[in-house]
């Protein structure tokens, strides 16, 4: 009797109001990746649109305007939409089942904080529609070109990013208040996978500098509205303290954007080199250490904008240490590796290929940070090619990793490991084709954001696009991998994989629709 | 023929005339190394982080490598229990640190020798305006006639659509270039107008952001004569591509000459403001000033883009009170990108311009419009 009274409670309830209503971490966690990949798709299809631009030299499909949106589209859609939502939604899925918690600590403002995103995205595409266009100033913003020279519809942008910063912030203080609240008896704060390490610290993150992304668009829209000149020179004002209040936002999302990355990777390679993570108390600390840096290194994405020199030395050295704590992260992955006993499934292609592309990434970064050489590269597609690494293959391939990783413990069934192996060649080919002829270009001078350039640089654009549209076209494998795989397939057992350690995998595949209510075995907690 | 030979057969045409466009281009992969000596610097200082980088790749993707190839269950390798290593961890925090030292030594050099603007021996103060630059040399003696002009994208917008053939210096052309001597300190002082800009010349390692509002110093001794071209490098809206930098490093001897030149030619467009004009003389050099000025945004056919840039042909304000439609050119129009043309361009061209489109475009007011009349308006707003 009182079972049959459990069920009828505990089960998810029918039709769309379970999703509407669902206060559920594993339904939210869905609603946040599918999103995530709507977004991602949506993201792709404007960079599609940039590279078949730049496919040969003249103007062909756009005007420079629509050009201009098209870029500023791309990278917030993409840092937005797809990224962050993506790491929240495995974070939903994820954290509970690694710490052995029945839900997130907040369930009701997690509904709340998934479902405002949907509004603030169609907002900031509505604008595509709107008589004088999309924001065309750019992901970054720079006043004065996006307050006094902006389209009218930078308001709408500013509300957009209003909500997304609420979003964020709600979505951090739940994995915060979850993290430090629910962990099951025998979780030490030492003994919580890597995941949740990354994802407690990036948490952090986000509470510390989201609201300074909401003081600049706030501004900005005073500047616009009410007559202020926070941005204005002829006012008084100061367009460089946009970019230092930005930036100051902005560099510590990057890491936002990596940080649970690491985790993810720090949970794969152990699984598929059947060998304990290497160095696991030395990753907490780089993590902390590379969480700490983000702060005291904003203004080196503002080299040329005339600090005294005292200003120029301060930035590039503290950018430079980042390389350490990075450099760790990376050595002790591959010391993971080394002498593991090796598969490699179609989530260890993605981890394996992650830790070898974002490294290059990493060796960019440190390139970039030389102020000297940075004057030669900023502004031109060294840059682009140097985020890109770090974030393409870098943060998307951690993303994709997951997926193949968790997918049959959310679905019950094993995924289609040809497909899959087949997403992640083309993947990993196209992605080098793209991006990688962009250092070159930049090298040899094509600045960043041009709708059209000169001949010199017509060879490697098109290599370039080549490789875009091979990596765009090869994501549509994922979403084919991903239904079949929800629709049947060959049934995972719990352990889903051979080396996996930790909670998740002790419960059933898929996993029922509350796990953990009463706290797991201590004795099932081991150390990482 | 058959279709599919057909289209094998355009496949293979298309491809060729691909590359064929392409030979031109060249396979440009690394860095300039420039002409000055701060460009050398530059670059040896990209190259040894670049190969500080390439040998610690070598080792961690060597190492990586070999595990993947050796240690693989396949080959019925089994794992290790070693998980953790204080010691290993000492050494690979210590040992990226003490590269970076090695690297943060010259980095630190080279950037105190770019920052020391000092004792520059010929000042010239570039304007960022969307999208053109100013360049004006700075006076030793206010008697003196003053150098000051823009410097606009000559590449034609027919070539930019693809009904022209594509020049060498496609994008990278511009009616006056700044010329400077070789062999002697030139300071840039860097500004802008209305966005923000960023002046860049490969060549000389030369980027500063052009700021509304602020003025950067950056200088510059360039060692070879040559012509030396750059863009601008900040998003600064609609024609950020179509802005380039070409600078002509000539002998101080053809240096002297070329200022002079320029000395005697802003004495006499001074002196040419009283001229009387003819309606077809206004309409040719209104056109050519149309073409350099206003086209990004009002289009060659006057048509615009609307709503952020209204269209010319058949608008109140062209068609309208002559006196209002000056005022506006001069002044521009606060809070949009219509800029204040009456610090950018000189009597003669304002008139010219305002004669040309008013008798364009379908436009006919018939209006004639002289430099003394745009002379005398100028001066009253000052």
């Amino acid at each position: 009797m009182s079972a049959a009274h459990d069920d009828h409670h505990h089960g998810p309830a029918k039709g769309f109001t379970r999703w509407l209503y669902t206060t559920n971490h594993k339904d939210i966690g869905s609603m946040y990746l599918w999103f995530s990949f709507a977004m991602f798709l949506l993201g792709g299809t404007f960079a599609m649109v940039i590279r078949a631009e730049l496919f040969q030299p003249g103007l062909q499909l756009v005007d420079p305007n629509f050009f201009n949106q098209m870029t500023t589209m791309h990278g917030l859609i993409m840092v937005f939409g797809a990224v962050m939502p993506a790491f929240v939604g495995l974070a939903n899925w994820m954290i509970p089942m690694m710490i052995g918690a029945p839900d997130m600590a907040l369930p009701r403002m997690n509904n709340w904080s998934f479902w405002i995103l949907p509004f603030a995205f169609a907002m900031l595409s509505a604008t595509l529609f709107m008589e004088a266009g999309a924001p065309n100033f750019g992901w970054t913003f720079y006043a004065p070109l996006s307050t006094t020279y902006a389209p009218e519809t930078v308001t709408f942008f500013i509300f957009a990013v209003h909500i997304m910063g609420a979003s964020s912030i709600m979505g951090s203080i739940n994995i915060i208040a979850t993290i430090l609240n629910m962990r099951a008896p025998g979780m030490t704060l030492m003994k919580m996978p890597l995941f949740v390490w990354t994802w407690l610290i990036t948490a952090y993150l986000l509470i510390a500098v989201m609201p300074v992304l909401a003081g600049v668009v706030t501004m900005m829209l005073f500047d616009i509205h009410f007559g202020t000149s926070f941005f204005n020179a002829a006012g008084g004002g100061d367009p460089v303290l946009f970019q230092h209040v930005f930036w100051f936002f902005g560099h510590p999302e990057v890491y936002i954007m990596i940080l649970p990355a690491f985790g993810i990777v720090s949970a794969i390679i152990p699984t598929f080199a059947r060998k304990r993570l290497f160095g696991y108390d030395s990753m907490v600390y780089a993590t902390a250490s590379i969480a700490f840096l983000s702060f005291i290194v904003w203004a080196h994405h503002m080299f040329t904008v005339g600090m005294p020199i005292a200003g120029e030395l301060f930035f590039m050295y503290a950018t430079m240490l980042i390389a350490v704590p990075t450099g760790v992260k990376v050595f002790n992955w591959v010391a993971t590796m080394f002498r593991g006993s090796m598969t490699f499934e179609t989530p260890m292609l993605f981890a394996i290929a992650f830790v070898v592309l974002f490294t290059m990434g990493g060796f960019t970064g440190l390139m970039l940070a030389i102020t000297p050489a940075d004057f030669q590269y900023h502004d031109t597609y060294f840059v682009v090619a140097h985020f890109h690494y770090v974030l393409v293959p870098g943060a998307v391939f951690s993303i994709m990793a997951a997926t193949y990783y968790w997918l049959p413990k959310w679905t019950g069934h094993m995924y289609d490991e040809t497909l899959g192996k087949l997403h992640f060649w083309l993947s990993f080919i196209g992605v080098n084709i793209l991006f990688f002829p962009q250092h070159f270009l930049g090298l040899a001078g094509m600045p960043r954001r041009i709708p059209d350039y000169a001949l010199q640089f017509a060879d490697f654009n098109w290599i370039s696009s080549i490789g875009g549209f091979l990596f765009g076209a090869s994501q549509l494998i994922l979403l084919v991998v991903v239904i079949k795989c929800v629709k049947g397939g060959k049934k995972a057992t719990a352990q889903v994989w051979e080396g996996a350690q930790g909670l998740e995998w002790t419960v059933d595949s898929p996993a029922p629709y509350h796990t953990f209510a009463t706290p797991p075995d201590p004795k099932l907690i081991h150390a990482q | 023929m058959l279709p599919k030979a057909k289209l094998w057969l355009g496949l293979v045409v298309a491809a060729l005339t691909l590359f064929s466009t392409n030979l031109q281009a060249a396979w440009e992969l690394n860095m300039t190394q420039g002409v000055t000596q701060i460009s050398r610097d530059t670059y040896d200082l990209h190259m040894q982080i670049l190969w500080w980088c390439v040998a610690i790749g070598v080792v961690v993707f060597g190492v990586m490598l070999w595990s993947i190839i050796n240690h693989r269950k396949s080959k019925g390798a089994v794992s290790a229990t070693f998980h953790e290593s204080t010691k290993v961890e000492i050494i690979w925090t210590v040992i990226p640190f003490v590269i970076l030292i090695l690297m943060a030594i010259p980095a630190t050099r080279v950037l105190t020798e770019a920052y020391d603007s000092s004792e520059s021996e010929i000042d010239i103060q570039v304007t960022g305006y969307q999208w053109r630059w100013e360049y004006k040399y700075l006076r030793q003696d206010a008697n003196e006639e003053e150098v000051s002009f823009y410097s606009i994208m000559s590449t034609s917008r027919e070539e930019i659509s693809n009904d022209l053939p594509k020049q060498e210096h496609y994008l990278l052309d511009v009616d006056n270039p700044l010329v400077i001597p070789i062999n002697k300190k030139v300071r840039f002082l860097v500004t802008a107008n209305d966005v923000i800009h960023a002046w860049w010349v490969p060549a000389f390692a030369v980027k500063k952001d052009a700021i509304p509002g602020f003025i950067n110093e950056a200088w510059t001794i360039v060692e070879e004569p040559g012509i030396y071209r750059g863009q601008c490098a900040e998003l600064c809206g609609l024609d950020h591509g179509f802005m380039p930098i070409v600078v002509h490093a000539v002998e101080q001897e053809e240096y002297d000459a070329w200022y002079a030149e320029k000395q005697e030619q802003a004495r006499v467009t001074r002196e040419m403001a009283n001229n009387v004009v003819t309606m077809s003389e206004a309409l040719e050099n209104g056109e050519q000033i149309y073409a350099r000025n206003c086209v990004a945004c009002h289009q060659a056919a006057g048509t615009g883009l609307p709503p952020a840039f209204p269209a010319l042909a058949g608008s109140d304000v062209v068609n309208g009170d002559l006196r209002a439609n000056i005022d506006l050119l001069i002044n521009g129009v606060p809070g949009t990108a219509m800029a204040a043309y009456g610090r950018q361009l000189n009597p003669i061209e304002l008139a010219a311009v305002i004669t040309f489109i008013r008798n364009s475009f379908g436009n006919t007011t018939g209006d004639l419009v002289q430099p003394a009349d745009v002379n005398t308006i100028l001066q009253e707003a000052q």
